[in-house]
Formats: C-alpha cells, sequence, structure tokens
C-alpha cells in the first residue's frame, strides 16, 4: 500500500540550516549535510529546503550545499525559494535535487509550469501555494481571469513570502496547477502555519478533493494528533512539519508509531 | 569479475548522477556516456529514465542508440533498466506515438482514474520470482515510486514483482540477465542501495 509520507522541511539561509518565528530572528541551527543525513537516519521519507536567502548575490550557495547534501542522501529531496526559470530548475537538479517546489514565480507566469512539466517531466515539479482564509465577504462584480476571487472564494493565494496578496483563488488556482502539468502541490495555511494548533483541515480537504494530484499539507503541526488528523480527514498525501522536528518534540520515529497505531500506512524505519 | 565496467546511458532524461552514487556507494565505479562503442563494450548496463515518452524514443534516436541497446540485450549481459528506462523495453506506451525499444512484448498503461496520478512516495513490492536482485530483499519491502505510467508485459512470466496502486501492477521485471524495475532504488534508502548492490555481486559472480 503506498504510505503517507512525512517530510522534515529545513529553511536554508546561505548555506546554513536556520531556524525562526516568521523570518525573524533567525538562528543557526546547523550544517544541512548533518540534518539531512541524521532525517534520513530517523526514518524520514522524503526532505525540503527551503531556500530564504534574502539577497540573490549568495543565491548560488544554495547549489554547493544541494551538491553536497545529495552526496550522501539516498531518499528524494525537493528544494525551493528563488526559482524563477528553466535554467534555475536545471542548475537545482543538475546539483542533485530531485524534484523543484516553485510559488511566486509560477503565480507571475503560470506557463512555467507547463514548461518545467514538459522539459523535466511533472515528477519533479511541486507548486507551492501560501494561502490565507478570507475573512471579511468581498463582493465581485466580475472576475477578472478565471482564477481570479469571486464572491463564493473562501481562501485567497499570497505570493513574496506571504507577503503580496495576489486576488487569486487558492482552489482555483490549485486546480489550474494541475491542469497545467505539476506533479505535485504543497500547500500552506498561513493562518495556522507556526501556531501549532493543528493544519487547516477545510482547506487541504478542498483541496485534495478538487485535484488528483498528491498533495503535501503544510502549517500548524504541533502535536501528533494534528498530522493524523490532516491525514486522515482531509486526504492529505503527505505532511510536511518545520519546528516539531527541529525543536526535537518529536522524533520522527515517534510521529510514525503514533500514525501506525491509528493504521495510517507509514513505512516503517 | 573483479572491477567490471559499468555503464549508465546519458539521453538527458534523468538525474544519472544519483544512480553513479548509488554504485559507488556500493564500491562500484560506473561511467555515464551516450557513446555506442562505450556502451557496447560494458560489461553491464544501467539504463535509468524520468519524463516523457516520445522525447526520450527521440534523444535515444538522435544519438544513435536504439540498435546499441537491443543488440546488447540480446547478448544476454547484465542490463538493468529503471523507471522509464523499464517501461521503455517495451513496444510502445499510452504516454506517446513513439515506437519504443521493443525488446519484451507489451505496453505502458496510464493509471485508472480512481487513483492520484503521477504514483508518488514509498509503496511495497509483492516478490513473485526470486532472483539475484532481491537478494536479501524480503516481499512486501518498502520502495520510491514515481510514475503516471506503468508496463503490461505480454508474458507475465517475466513479472518478478507486483505493487497495488488502483491496480495491482507490474514492479519488476526479469528474463535472464535484463531486469528492470519501475521503482527507484536510488532514491529507495537502504533496500534501494542494497539492489545496487545485488546488481554488482551479480555482475562480479560472471553467471553471464
Amino acid at each position: 500500500m503506498l504510505t503517507k509520507r512525512i517530510i522534515p522541511c529545513l529553511d536554508i539561509n546561505a548555506g546554513r540550516v536556520v531556524k525562526g518565528v516568521n523570518f525573524l530572528n533567525l538562528q543557526d541551527a546547523g550544517n544541512p549535510t548533518e540534518l539531512a543525513e541524521y532525517y534520513d537516519s530517523e526514518g524520514a521519507d522524503e526532505l525540503v529546503f527551503l531556500d530564504i536567502t534574502a539577497s540573490s548575490e549568495k543565491r548560488f550557495i544554495i547549489i554547493d550545499v544541494v551538491k553536497s547534501v545529495s552526496e550522501k542522501l539516498f531518499i528524494p529531496l525537493t528544494v525551493g525559494g528563488g526559482l524563477n526559470k528553466l535554467s534555475d530548475i536545471r542548475s537545482m537538479l543538475k546539483a542533485g535535487a530531485d524534484k523543484v517546489s516553485i510559488n511566486t514565480s509560477a503565480v507571475i507566469n503560470p506557463n512555467l509550469i507547463n514548461e518545467a512539466s514538459d522539459f523535466f517531466g511533472s515528477q519533479c515539479i511541486v507548486v507551492a501555494i501560501d494561502v490565507k482564509k478570507i475573512n471579511n465577504k468581498i463582493y465581485i462584480e466580475e472576475p477578472k481571469s478565471d482564477i481570479s476571487l469571486d464572491n463564493k472564494s473562501k481562501w485567497e493565494v499570497f505570493t513574496h513570502g506571504g507577503r503580496k496578496p495576489t486576488g487569486i483563488d487558492a482552489i482555483k488556482w490549485a486546480k489550474k496547477i494541475a491542469y497545467l502539468g505539476a506533479g505535485e502541490l504543497l500547500v500552506t495555511s498561513m493562518d495556522t502555519d507556526g501556531k501549532k494548533e493543528g493544519y487547516d483541515l477545510d482547506l487541504i480537504k478542498t483541496i485534495t478533493s478538487n485535484v488528483n494530484i498528491p498533495v503535501i499539507a503544510s502549517g500548524g503541526a504541533g502535536e501528533l494528533k494534528h498530522l493524523s488528523d490532516v491525514l486522515q480527514y482531509s486526504n492529505a498525501d503527505a505532511v510536511l512539519a518545520a519546528s516539531i522536528f527541529h525543536y526535537k518534540t518529536y522524533t520522527i520515529n515517534q510521529v510514525k508509531d503514533y500514525l501506525s497505531t491509528l493504521n495510517i500506512p507509514i513505512r516503517p524505519n | 569479475m573483479n572491477k567490471p565496467k559499468i555503464t549508465i546511458i546519458d539521453y538527458q532524461a534523468s538525474n544519472l548522477r544519483s544512480v553513479q552514487k548509488a554504485l559507488e556507494a556500493n564500491g562500484a565505479k560506473a561511467e555515464i556516456s551516450d557513446k555506442p562503442e562505450i556502451i557496447a563494450k560494458s560489461d553491464a548496463i544501467v539504463f535509468p529514465g524520468q519524463g516523457a515518452i516520445d522525447p526520450s524514443m527521440k534523444k535515444l534516436n538522435e544519438k544513435n542508440l536504439i540498435e546499441v541497446i537491443q543488440s546488447y540485450i540480446s547478448s544476454n549481459k547484465p542490463f538493468l533498466g529503471i523507471c522509464l528506462g523499464l517501461q521503455l523495453l517495451f513496444e510502445s506506451s499510452d504516454e506517446g506515438e513513439a515506437n519504443c525499444l521493443g525488446v519484451l512484448e507489451g505496453k505502458s498503461k496510464l493509471f485508472p482514474k480512481s487513483v492520484k496520478t503521477p504514483h508518488m512516495g514509498w509503496n511495497q513490492i509483492q516478490i513473485n520470482i526470486q532472483n539475484p536482485l532481491f537478494d536479501g530483499i524480503k516481499s512486501n519491502s518498502y520502495f520510491y515510486f514515481v510514475h503516471s505510467y506503468y508496463a503490461l508485459p505480454k508474458n507475465n512470466t517475466i513479472i518478478s514483482s507486483e505493487t497495488d496502486y488502483g491496480v495491482k501492477f507490474c514492479s519488476s521485471i526479469v528474463k535472464n540477465n535484463l531486469m528492470g524495475v519501475q521503482f527507484h532504488p536510488e532514491k529507495s534508502g537502504p533496500n534501494g542501495l542494497k539492489i545496487y548492490n545485488n546488481f554488482i555481486n551479480f555482475i562480479k559472480s560472471g553467471k553471464i
């Protein structure tokens, strides 16, 4: 049986793993190669590296990190952050990444999704979306495009690390991403992210029931039950978590033991 | 055979370096090459693959690799196809128009609509035919898969393992010294590395 994947996410800044809260107070959390090997030995099913390097001059550093990490890693590695064009994707795959994750660049230029999927294969193109719930009812006479918000929209897509609202409906965008040929969706709820109160089950469930590609749920893991809830009730294929693993609240083994007691299929270590 | 010459076929369709690293992790050296003369003289071939069928066949054709691969396989030297490298061994695929290598009878089919595609993640293999590639690998072991199409061999006696995903599909084949796996052993942790180790040992044993 296909198992649900447990994916630790590591933020990389100028070649080092960092921890922070909302990109503030970044603290050094170690060497990416060592941490990658640690999570691999712990039974992680995949790893995600997110390059949060702010300056483009230092952007090339992530290539060296991916090269050295992938030398010793024999599970899939996804790299995201600042990839804007086919040549960026190519250099990341060449360095040893198995998949790339694109976010803002896909919103600005949706054709990047089908170009990249055609060129490199959809299996290595992950599209990440950062989503926020619409709290104040909006009134829109006529949506500007096929993916624009309308009066029934529940969630809006944000770009630029969650700083910029786009006027795009998250569910319509998810469907378009799948249609354009992406292999997987990584959905982060900005409302639940960092709060450790659980994933946005309604959001993830709405997305998984609207697309037929795998969905990784992200944002809000604080307790073991949060992980099982999103896998059981929202039909997510994988869960991404950062702080519960970095702060060693739980080990991957603890997560997998817990999930298997609930008969959620996982890969035993 | 102590230091077999292993060649990884380069037709710009996959992450070749990860395959090379997995062989190196097991103490073997492998050359990445698109040269027909180097491929023909190898002691063993690894034929990886990712992406789409038509562009892959086009690249193999441009590089004059089709005949050399076909005659290599008919010489019965060890050959391991991975993922798309397994599907390309058959006659055709529903994914594209191109004729594939046709060294095995059958074609590749898309997964049913009842399951998400691609089939992505860790799934189990039920071993039907114990063979050198699976030495020390238990039935129901987990491997990493990522694909939307699966091979449907006409002759089901070559199916060495099956995997469940909406349908029970062929996740590996063996026919004499020709082997193929649908999963990615180079991304499948210790079990996957064991597959490469088994392949290397099989080459060294010289049972050719």
